[in-house]
């Protein structure tokens, strides 16, 4: 168990080759669990293979409980990897697989019997010690994958992708047994992910990367709540965000977002820190299905044609098109209309995100300058 | 699906592809025949019959003096072929595991020019080795020959262990070295035990190279050191005295005889190991 400080870390393949890392500062706390989550090919694998010492890093340092590690070897830096392919060595059997790393360190015998015995209690692979992984199914590959990055009690242990390969329904049950585990052993954790819902569940801490940058490093509830840019907000979610592009009205002391849905007009409220500097700024009007749902009676609502309806079980997916984009909203599942009729939708303006047009990045909100007693209807942004 | 599909009938068609097929077969297999049928006949039964009558009166005087006359040279052989063949497999998997796994600046170059030795005719070698075996007084030594095979496999080896390895999976590798296993560690416990198939073609394509090896074991060695290929060139092109054919055919036959052993007993993984690619991880 160990805290993990990424400082300014670059990492570039070859001579006139891009950075496929660029300036990566990421810091976690013992026992933490960290998860790294992009799009392939934005250089995830690459920074855990930083981390674990299999790649060198170019420049900045990694640090484990505050001792740099850059200049050990991977088998001094006391980190275990389960890798995606899961990599377990064909010609041994589970037991042997397990127990490898153990043998490499020179453990006695009894304490590595010891060691297999706890790993594969915890991971219910007891019955399959004496076979060889051509004989295992995806699952069970997997398990084995986990038990030999446990046996060694490790500082660290990174995950790149792991359940990746495993069908939709074992996922679900891994993903949760691999949380149960963590808050067991409490080991510090990486997790690599491309899946948000993975990202989300999982994780104390999530670091979203595209391109060898990290986008932003949060909680998951912050991720989710205050993406710092179209990029996050568009990958984490599920349906994703909705993006509305548009030109923010004044009206008197305030602005407004106008939605036009073909039928009727709504003016969804904002109030601006800084008023000037939205003056025709082109901005992208930011919703989450969930913030767009039928509206009560008698509240104000905007009407608009149901294009499309997709039941999903705990709530209904319902398509409308605002100012000509196709817009995703959540209703319960009991409020589900029909295709083609008209829907009166009402929208939670405090969670509504602006973002600018030209760099993606969010206009920052400033919550604290919500007027008491108005902030049930009214969003604050400031430009940043 | 009817039956008939699963039992052809033998139609016309079929007819011509088997009798295609045996003649085939006979082409190959008429001379080892006439050395076979020859090998148990007198010399006097060889020059009365023809080539494919059975032996008036069978005997084994031929083999026993073919192996009289080849014994010492058949183990000179042995002695060449087993170092050889071992040395040139074990060098070539290590050359291929570097090539595959430890890729360092102008590995791709180095590979590139190995290949090129896989295309050298023996001949051309011939001056440069001799002069490399004078310097380090290997000259018509069996340790010479021994290192001449080496050197000249070698290219054949790391190609075969090279192509293996580069379709098992890197992360293995990496694996094994966060386990904390060791340059040869990971060879010797990961990757060897892995290679069996290619090991069994390593192993025959070397040995029927080296065994069935005329040219250099003419140049390299010489009186008792000679190989069994050139003594028995030697047996067969002797002037003196009346053509023992029985002799020379049951000479020839115990100079190939290991080589279809080799075949008979690792001809499976022979087939096995050319055409699968690595062991899934
Ligand atoms: N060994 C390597 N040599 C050169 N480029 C590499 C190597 N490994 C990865 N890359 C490049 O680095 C980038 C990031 O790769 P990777 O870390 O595997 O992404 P991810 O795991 O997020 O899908 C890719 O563009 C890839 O082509
Ligand atoms: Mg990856």
């Amino acid at each position: 168990m160990a805290s993990l400080e990424l400082r300014n870390v670059n990492k570039r393949y070859g001579q006139g080759q891009a950075d496929t890392l660029k300036n990566i500062n990421l810091s976690i706390d013992s026992g933490e669990f960290l998860i790294l989550v992009g799009p392939s090919g934005c250089g995830k694998s690459t920074l855990m293979n930083c981390i674990a010492g299999l790649e060198n890093i170019s420049g900045g340092e990694i640090l484990v409980e505050d001792q740099p590690i850059s200049g050990m070897s991977p088998k001094d830096r006391d980190i275990a990897m389960v890798f995606q392919s899961y990599a377990l060595y064909p010609t041994m059997s589970v037991r042997d697989n397990i127990a490898f790393g153990l043998k490499m360190r020179k453990v006695p015998q009894a304490r590595i019997d010891e060691e297999v015995e706890r790993v594969a209690k915890l991971l219910q692979i007891e019955h399959l010690l004496h076979r060889k992984p051509s004989q295992l199914s995806g699952g069970q590959q997997q398990r084995v994958a986990m038990g030999r990055a446990l046996a060694r009690r490790p500082k660290i242990y990174l995950f790149d992708e792991p359940l990746s390969n495993l069908d939709a329904k074992l996922r679900v049950e891994m993903r949760t047994e691999i949380k149960l585990m963590h808050q067991r052993l409490k080991t510090t954790t990486v997790y690599v992910t491309h899946d948000q819902i993975e990202a989300m569940t999982l994780g104390d801490k999530v670091a979203v990367m595209k391109d060898g940058i990290i986008q932003q490093f949060a909680t998951p509830q912050e991720i989710y709540n205050s993406p710092a840019n179209l990029f996050v907000a568009s990958f984490i979610g599920s349906p994703p965000m909705n993006f509305i592009p548009l030109r923010l009205q004044r009206q008197g002391a305030r602005w407004v977002a106008v939605l036009d849905s073909g039928q009727d007009r709504y003016e969804l409220p904002l109030s601006v820190e800084d008023g000037q500097s939205l003056e025709g700024r082109e901005v992208i009007l930011g919703i989450r299905p969930e913030q767009i749902t039928a509206a009560n009676e008698g509240g104000p609502a905007l009407r608009a044609e149901v294009q499309v309806v997709e039941p999903t079980g705990p709530d209904t997916l319902v398509f409308v098109s605002l100012n000509e984009v196709k817009v995703c909203c959540r209703l319960a599942p009991d409020a589900a209309p029909r295709a083609g009729e008209s829907l009166a939708l009402q929208f939670d303006p405090d969670r509504v995100l602006l973002f600018d047009a030209n760099t993606g990045e969010r206009l920052s909100k400033a919550p604290e300058h919500i007027p008491a007693g108005q902030s049930g209807n009214i969003a604050q942004f400031a430009a940043r | 699906m009817s039956n008939a599909a699963l039992q052809p009938r033998l139609s016309a068609g079929r007819i011509a592809i088997y009798a295609t097929l045996l003649l085939a077969c006979a082409v190959y297999l008429i001379p080892l025949i006439v050395m076979l049928l020859t090998s148990f006949k007198t010399p006097d039964d060889i020059r009365t019959g023809n080539l494919l009558t059975l032996p008036e009166s069978f005997t084994v005087i031929g083999w026993v003096k073919a192996w009289a006359a080849v014994n010492g040279y058949f183990w000179n052989s042995v002695k060449i072929v087993v170092p050889a063949v071992l040395i040139s497999t074990l060098l070539g998997a290590l050359n291929g595991y570097v090539l595959s796994m430890w890729r360092f600046r102008g590995s791709q170059l180095f590979f590139g020019l190995l290949l090129f030795g896989c295309f050298l005719p023996f001949q051309v070698i011939l001056l440069p080795a001799s002069f490399t075996l004078g310097k380090l007084g290997l000259a018509n030594t069996t340790t010479g020959l021994v290192l001449v095979h080496v050197v000249y496999g070698l290219a054949f080896t790391t190609l075969f262990f090279r192509n293996f390895y580069v379709s098992v999976p890197e992360a293995l590798v990496r694996a094994a070295r966060l386990d904390g296993a060791g340059f040869f560690t990971i060879f010797g416990r990961i990757l060897l035990p892995m290679s069996v198939p290619i090991i069994m073609v390593c192993l025959i394509w070397q040995f029927t190279q080296i065994w069935n090896d005329f040219l250099f074991g003419v140049v390299f060695a010489s009186g008792d050191t000679q190989p069994v290929t050139v003594a028995l060139n030697n047996l067969v092109n002797t002037s003196t005295g009346a053509k023992q054919y029985n002799v020379d055919m049951a000479a020839a036959m115990i100079a190939g005889l290991p080589t279809l052993v080799v075949y008979v007993l690792a001809g499976k993984y022979f087939l096995r190991g050319l055409t699968s690619g690595a062991v899934k991880g």
